[in-house]
């Protein structure tokens, strides 16, 4: 007789297989002796066949657990080998090949969590014994589940409006479903429409961007909303209601012809700090530049003379169709959508915070955003690239890179595009002005097609380049010839000394860093944010556009720094997976679900207060709780509540998690051979 | 066994499938090495978890027990992760009363990204652990409880039947 409390009556027969995962496992764990052991020690507790196999993942390894299955009757199979999150899939369609449900397999992780972590043989063998000793009595009191089939809503919302949204948005709604686009500011384009050229071709921004956005205001299958903010998010996969805040803009769209004479009468001038990053001017009634998208202005209340004081109105006076409207409210709308796509894109680091380059305080330190407007010939400048006067031509222009990346005061991580964006800098500088152009580089990065010949091509056109960080911007003049110009300090780690470089200019490639509300969005949405701040993707290699949470997408710089091509591919790929869900028009989800015994159900209602997601219902006749199964996420809080073990966890009952305590505490051996306190 | 210097405390850790199940994948994945004394299980959620699993633990052998679970505000299921801290601090009183160190069980929060984290806590705890000695709770070491405590938990069958 064994000590097990609740001997194995079901006479399950159970196949253990583990998986040597090439040397993964096998290096670090005495894999034949494991597997020996589960065929010996476990015997009692059903196990029938026990083996070991190089990778089990493998068709061949799969085809072991299979013909086990067929030849010998197995009722249950135990899988030692990498994490559920990686192949729980391979394994339970492999038992399902064999002829028994999915759910009566169970995987555990004997490399992720053992192999991997630890270094001592004897101990990560004798903790692999325990493991799956713990998967074996769990896999006892394993139920057969159905997946639950869930239908998806063809329309898609795409939050954000920036090049990734763009692209994602065109594709699903080219394939001919509908397609909600939410954008914050006043004008779809992102931080793309406020380029001038991109790299490495020089393809003017506008010049490719513009179609595209025109392409998105008037497709028949997008529905664009500006100036909006979704505000929650209830729902799930196949099923979301979203919850968007329009914001009032004052003007009538139906009535408005986006001639942009309010514009020109508006006499409030306000400088422009999104748009042309605080170096040029908009009016209080506004589109950001003259070819957003949709074409309607927006009046900015807070800035707005009539709002404030009460008279003006000059808009309204020179409107010809009379779309101006003070009295217009938000407007909260809500609509139903199968999957979301977030493309909100980052924010620029703020220089200020590297106080010794000066940015803020010397008026000719310019951030990377602000050299892009003045280089734009739609710009503040007409495109030409002069100081903060206004009209001097710098002589010498120095670029800095890595500012806020790669900094252990600020981001560990890489921006990615600052090594290019610092040569197209030179090469718009040298082109026209004839400036000496310096780059200030830690280790230049030019990966992916044509980058480094644009690399070749800027030294070769005479760009100065200068390996090390700048330790300090001054305009303290030391030396002669360093009047009246920025000193750049810093150490030539090639020369192995300091250097004083006197510029006129200075640009400071900045950081692309995660959007201030990042983790309001992200837990809005239900996804996760990695200690930068960036989405997590599902996996960083083979999942990079789905997320943890089923239905929600990441594409572009929400997902961490990367270039236009990326960005685009992003939301091409993230629209690509949404269109799969809407052509199969249904989604199977794991049958993990709470549900109520109402024999047992006392109706004390505990259950319905602790549930976030309103799945329990009080039926006051009968007076009992009970769950719906379309509602419940399977958290499983309401089971671990219920004062009379009415509530049970499919997937996780309680009968399968102390089952698998006893397990792991090898309180199922007829002789403890391991270390158990007597 | 009852040496502190070669004692190797065996801790039970519940894990929440969306943060700390994945930190522990990572900190796998990753190579960052930890005590080989903690054995995991993997729960949906930090809220699934019924302090009885616990009791069950120390009561079977376990010398500690870990609870970990997405941090405050970054639940996947909203809020459950709340839920488990209340029942953690009861628990940690109801462990007093009934003469056990508090110090065996603990609550960590981990996100999916802190593999690193995560690993330093168990290495943390087994070492804490390890400081307390076994816990021997007097248990016939079949995984029942003393009887007095009548915590023994009924298996849907049992209270159907």
């Amino acid at each position: 007789m064994t000590q097990h409390s609740k001997p194995n009556d079901k006479k399950e027969r159970i196949g253990v297989y583990v998986c040597h995962c090439g040397s993964n496992i096998a290096g670090t764990v005495d894999v034949e002796n494991v597997s020996h052991w589960a065929g010996e020690e476990l015997k009692d507790r059903g196990v029938v066949v026990s083996r070991d196999y190089k990778f089990m993942c493998s068709s061949l390894g799969q085809e072991l657990i299979e013909q086990d299955i067929k030849e010998q009757g197995l009722t249950r199979v135990v899988v030692a080998a990498c994490s559920p999150h990686l192949h729980e899939k391979t394994f339970r369609t492999a038992t399902e090949r064999g002829g028994l449900n999915p759910y009566l397999c169970e995987l555990c992780s004997i490399r992720e969590q053992v192999s991997w972590v630890h270094t001592d043989k004897a101990a990560a063998t004798e903790k692999s014994k325990a493991v799956i000793s713990g998967a074996v009595e769990r896999v006892i009191h394993n139920e057969p589940l159905e997946p639950l089939h869930v239908p998806i809503h063809e329309a898609t919302m795409v939050v954000g409006g920036g090049i990734a949204g763009i692209q994602a948005a065109l594709e699903i709604a080219d394939a001919g479903h509908p397609v909600y686009m939410v954008e914050r500011e006043p004008s779809i384009g992102g931080h793309m429409a406020q380029f001038d050229k991109t790299f490495p071709t020089l393809d003017c921004a506008a010049c490719i961007l513009t179609p595209r956005m025109v392409s998105v205001g008037t497709h028949p299958n997008i529905h664009l909303l500006t100036w909006s903010e979704v505000t929650r998010v209830d729902g799930y996969v196949g099923n979301f209601t979203v919850t968007i805040r329009k914001k009032a803009r004052f003007i009538n769209e139906e009535l408005c012809t986006g001639c942009g004479i309010c514009q020109e009468k508006c006499p409030k001038k306000v400088i422009d700090e999104v748009y042309e990053a605080g170096l040029g001017y908009r009016k209080a009634v506004y589109t950001p530049f003259p070819q957003a998208v949709p074409k309607y202005p927006v009046i900015d209340k807070p800035n707005c003379t009539y709002f404030q004081k009460g008279t003006c109105k000059a808009c309204e006076k020179f409107c010809p169709t009379g779309a101006i409207d003070f009295t217009q409210e938000d407007e909260v709308i809500t609509v139903e959508v199968g999957n979301i796509i977030l493309a909100t894109g980052y924010e620029l680091f703020d220089p200020r915070r590297v106080t010794q380059y000066g940015y803020g305080r010397l008026a000719n330190v310019f951030s990377s955003l602000e050299f892009e407007r003045l280089s734009n010939a739609a710009g503040p400048t007409d495109g030409n690239i002069v100081l903060r006067d206004g009209v001097t031509v710098p002589k010498a222009v120095g670029i800095i890179h890595c500012v806020g990346s790669r900094d252990r005061n600020f981001n560990n991580y890489c921006s990615v595009i600052c090594c290019m964006q610092g040569l197209k800098f030179a090469h718009l500088v040298k082109e026209r002005t004839g400036a000496t152009v310096y780059n200030f580089y830690i280790d230049m990065r030019t990966a992916y097609k044509a980058y480094d010949e644009f690399y070749q091509r800027v030294l070769e056109e005479g760009t100065l380049f200068v390996r090390g960080k700048v330790a300090e911007v001054t305009d303290a003049a030391r030396l002669p010839g360093e009047e009246g110009k920025l000193i750049i300090q810093v150490e030539d780690t090639l020369v192995g000394k300091q250097r004083r470089i006197p510029v006129d200019m200075v640009v400071l490639s900045a950081a692309l860093e995660p959007r201030k509300d990042a983790d309001d969005v992200a837990k809005m949405f239900g996804i996760s944010c990695s200690a930068d701040g960036w989405f997590i993707e599902k996996h960083p290699k083979l999942d990079p556009v789905a997320t943890m949470t089923e239905g929600i997408f990441i594409a572009g710089c929400v997902q961490g720094p990367k270039d236009i091509p990326t960005s685009v591919a992003q939301g091409a790929a993230a629209s690509a997976r949404v269109l799969g869900r809407i052509e199969q028009g249904e989604i199977a989800l794991e049958p993990v679900r709470a549900s109520i015994n109402e024999e047992m159900c006392s109706g004390c209602r505990i259950c319905n207060d602790l549930c976030p997601f309103n799945a329990i219902l009080f039926h006051e006749d009968r007076m009992v709780s009970e769950i719906n199964p379309a509602l419940c996420q399977g958290c499983g809080t309401c089971v671990a509540a219920c004062p009379a073990g009415a509530i049970s966890g499919t997937g996780f009952s309680n009968e399968q998690i102390l089952a698998q305590i006893e397990g792991l505490l090898l309180l199922n051996m007829v002789h403890p051979t391991m270390a158990v306190p007597a | 066994m009852t040496d502190t210097e070669t004692f190797e405390p065996i801790i039970i850790g519940f894990t929440c499938n969306w943060c700390s199940y994945r930190a522990a994948d990572l900190a796998g994945t990753a190579r960052v090495k930890y005590a080989p004394n903690v054995r995991l299980i993997r729960l949906m959620c930090s809220g699934r978890l019924d302090p009885t699993f616990v009791l069950k633990a120390l009561s079977g052998g376990a010398d500690g027990v870990m609870i970990t679970g997405c941090h405050p505000g970054e639940c996947h299921y909203l809020e459950q992760n709340y839920k488990a801290l209340r029942r953690y601090m009861l628990l940690k009183r109801t462990l007093a009363q009934l003469g056990i160190e508090p110090g065996r069980v603990k609550l960590v929060w981990a996100s999916a990204a802190e593999g690193v984290h995560l690993a330093a806590e168990i290495t943390k705890l087994v070492e804490e652990i390890r400081a307390l000695g076994p816990l021997n709770w007097p248990t016939a070491g079949d995984g029942t409880f003393p009887g007095e405590l009548g915590v023994e938990m009924n298996t849907h069958e049992e209270v159907a039947a």
